[in-house]
């Protein structure tokens, strides 16, 4: 419903922003006289002027409100973190200063605890290479089918359903793994452990798939359509059509896509724990465990003794994580607007 | 007649607000929060502690013993469960905030069973050779009288207490071998086991289905035992431990008719039935 008050706002919007005569419809027809009036002697009343104000005052408000709490979120993190930089930070057998964090070993719930963050960065990215190895060439290859190739009707099931697989709780993508893919996997190539890297990236892909193909998907289409009419006019397959043209075309939300993909498969947690074995490894065998960031502060979070060292390093960890997002989203960002965006968009821009 | 039905909406909601408020007042809330090991016993307990006495509202959480302690220190929780006891450092927080180190209550007791693969051929091992293989010193099953595979050695999170009671108890305190695969919660661990035909693992008696139980030997020549009532209750099993209860002193009143409860015939009868084992 439209309020008078409302109405002639936005007639009289309309008189101010258009040079000429507005088209006269219906609803505006029977209450020109009065909105022009009013137009003409106080453009805007004391009234619209305070509503306006606070509406997007508040709107301005909640806004910041997110932006807020992730700064309070990053104060608590690092508050946590504090006593391992200030030497403050101990355990049952004494002080740990922070060059302990930069050793081998993970055994923090140990007679003789050792704090070696380095199996743990090492993990994370193990699987998060894998995952994106193999999430980013099917995951752009579905977009390429169904923005190219899919007649509608397919392509109108095929994209919920690649999507709806973003929504998988990833508890249940987990369980999935360690029950049956890890059997699968097992079987398949012959190996010891079950639970291994290649089996958490495998299922991390399941995640990441969805995330890097909605992305690309949405690039592909918001391409011009002259571009692929012009391409097939020249004489080009289909095939060579997606593959040379429209692909490289849209690289910078590729690009994008796929950075988004590894920030999602650094940051999981649930996939990683259930499936990778956690075992704090550094091996360069894909079959072998890993131990990541945030499956090991996913893991040992409930049970620590709060405020004592390893609280504090697992803070620390969450550190590590935030930092390895920004500057992955700094990255995307810097790489996409200076490089790739000038670069394809031709002398247009 | 906007008014008539203003006070009719008034009266009802007033009303109700009273009647809550009066079944609020009526209901003494106990909160208990910890061991996830211990969660579904302690909700047993609760329903039907609820059941035989409506006054008293029993609210049970996991979290972990780590956050139930965390939570009796922080004074968020009445009760704690824990399946480790309450370590030094925790106790000297407890001491700064209420001046008392709380007070231990074991509950029931638990046989770390350990699991391996249906299709084993092992039946039974000597805590040596188990404190072997989780050092990672013993890596083939046909060490242990198996067959010539390699052992895929399964453990829980070092979040859980039955990481440390395992640690403390069968490896004598040394640290577990990097190789060792640590999964979060005994039922992952019973999964993994029972898909991994070279596969061993350890956790809770009330958690192996589907999973053989190996028989453990105290030494190298003394006989073998399952975790069984008669076994454990006899103190002839090797790996038991007690599961607590935490207080911050010593209980009264409505708290202290529970645990009471927890402690008679009927509340123990709870314990055997959820898998675990009663203190008598």
């Amino acid at each position: 419903m439209i309020l008078p008050e409302e109405t002639s706002r936005i007639a009289s919007e309309r008189v101010a922003s258009l040079p000429f005569e507005p088209e006269p419809t219906t609803m505006l027809e029977s209450i020109r006289p009065i909105s022009r009036q009013r137009a003409a002697m106080k453009p805007r009343s004391r009234m619209a002027t305070v509503q306006e104000f606070c509406i997007e005052k508040s709107i301005a408000g909640i806004a910041f409100i997110s932006f807020a709490f992730i700064i309070l979120i990053l104060v608590f993190v690092f508050r946590e973190a504090l006593p391992l930089f200030t030497g403050n930070a101990t355990d049952d057998v004494g002080r740990v200063p922070l060059f302990r964090l930069f050793t081998f070993s993970w055994q923090p719930v140990s007679n003789t605890p050792a704090y070696g963050i380095y199996p743990l960065i090492f993990g994370s990215f193990k699987v998060t290479l894998i995952s994106v190895a193999v999430a980013a060439p099917v995951a752009i290859l579905a977009a390429l089918f169904t923005t190219v190739f899919a007649p509608k009707a397919i392509k109108e099931i095929l994209k919920p359903c690649i999507e709806i697989l973003a929504g998988f709780p990833s508890v249940v993508i987990g369980f999935f793994a360690l029950t049956v893919l890890a059997s699968a996997v097992q079987k398949l190539f012959g190996i010891d452990y079950r639970l291994n890297a290649f089996t958490g990236g495998l299922a991390l892909s399941l995640a990441v798939i969805p995330i890097i193909f909605t992305i690309t998907e949405d690039a592909l289409s918001a391409l011009p359509k002259s571009m692929r009419e012009a391409s097939l006019a020249l004489g080009a397959t289909p095939w060579e059509t997606a593959a040379f043209v429209l692909l490289p075309a849209a690289t910078p939300g590729v690009f994008a896509a796929i950075l988004l993909g590894v920030g999602r498969a650094f940051g999981e947690t649930m996939i990683v724990l259930m499936a990778t074995g956690n075992a704090a490894l550094i091996s360069p065998s894909i079959f072998q465990s890993v131990r990541t960031m945030s499956a090991t502060i996913g893991a040992e979070m409930a049970e620590v003794v709060f405020g004592d060292a390893h609280y504090s390093i697992l803070f620390f960890i969450g550190i590590c994580l935030f930092l390895f997002s920004l500057v992955l989203n700094l990255t995307a960002e810097f790489v996409v607007r200076n490089y790739l965006m000038k670069r394809f968009s031709g002398s247009s821009r | 007649m906007k008014i008539k039905k203003a006070a009719a909406v008034a009266v009802i909601g007033a009303v109700t607000l009273c009647g809550a408020l009066a079944v609020y007042a009526a209901t003494k809330t106990i909160t208990v929060k910890g061991s996830d090991t211990m969660v579904i016993l302690a909700q047993r307990w609760a329903e039907k502690y609820m059941a035989k006495d409506s006054n008293v509202t029993v609210q049970v959480t996991g979290g972990g013993s780590g956050v139930g302690i965390s939570a009796l220190i922080n004074g968020t929780t009445d009760i704690c469960d824990a399946s480790r006891p309450m370590k030094k450092s925790e106790q000297e927080k407890l001491k700064q905030k209420y001046n008392t180190i709380g007070v231990e209550i074991p509950v029931a007791r638990d046989g770390i069973t350990l699991y391996a693969n249906e299709g084993n051929p092992v039946n039974e091992l000597s805590l040596d050779q188990i404190k072997a293989i989780y050092l990672g010193e013993i890596k083939n099953w046909k060490d242990v009288g198996g067959s010539d595979a390699k052992i895929i050695v399964y453990g829980r999170e070092n979040s859980s207490g039955t990481f440390e009671f395992f640690r403390d108890e069968v490896l004598k305190g040394a640290d577990y071998s990097p190789l060792v695969q640590s999964l979060p919660g005994t039922a992952a661990i019973v999964n993994a086991v029972a898909n991994d035909n070279n596969g061993i693992g350890y956790g809770g008696a009330a958690y192996a289905k589907g999973v053989k139980r190996i028989k453990v030997r105290k030494t190298a020549s003394s006989p073998a035992y399952e975790a069984t009532l008669q076994t454990i209750t006899a103190g002839k099993y090797p790996i038991a431990r007690y599961l607590y209860l935490y207080v911050r002193a010593k209980p009264t009143g409505e708290m202290k008719a529970y645990i009471d409860w927890i402690l008679s015939p009927e509340g123990q009868s709870v314990v055997n039935d959820v898998g675990y084992f009663p203190l008598k």
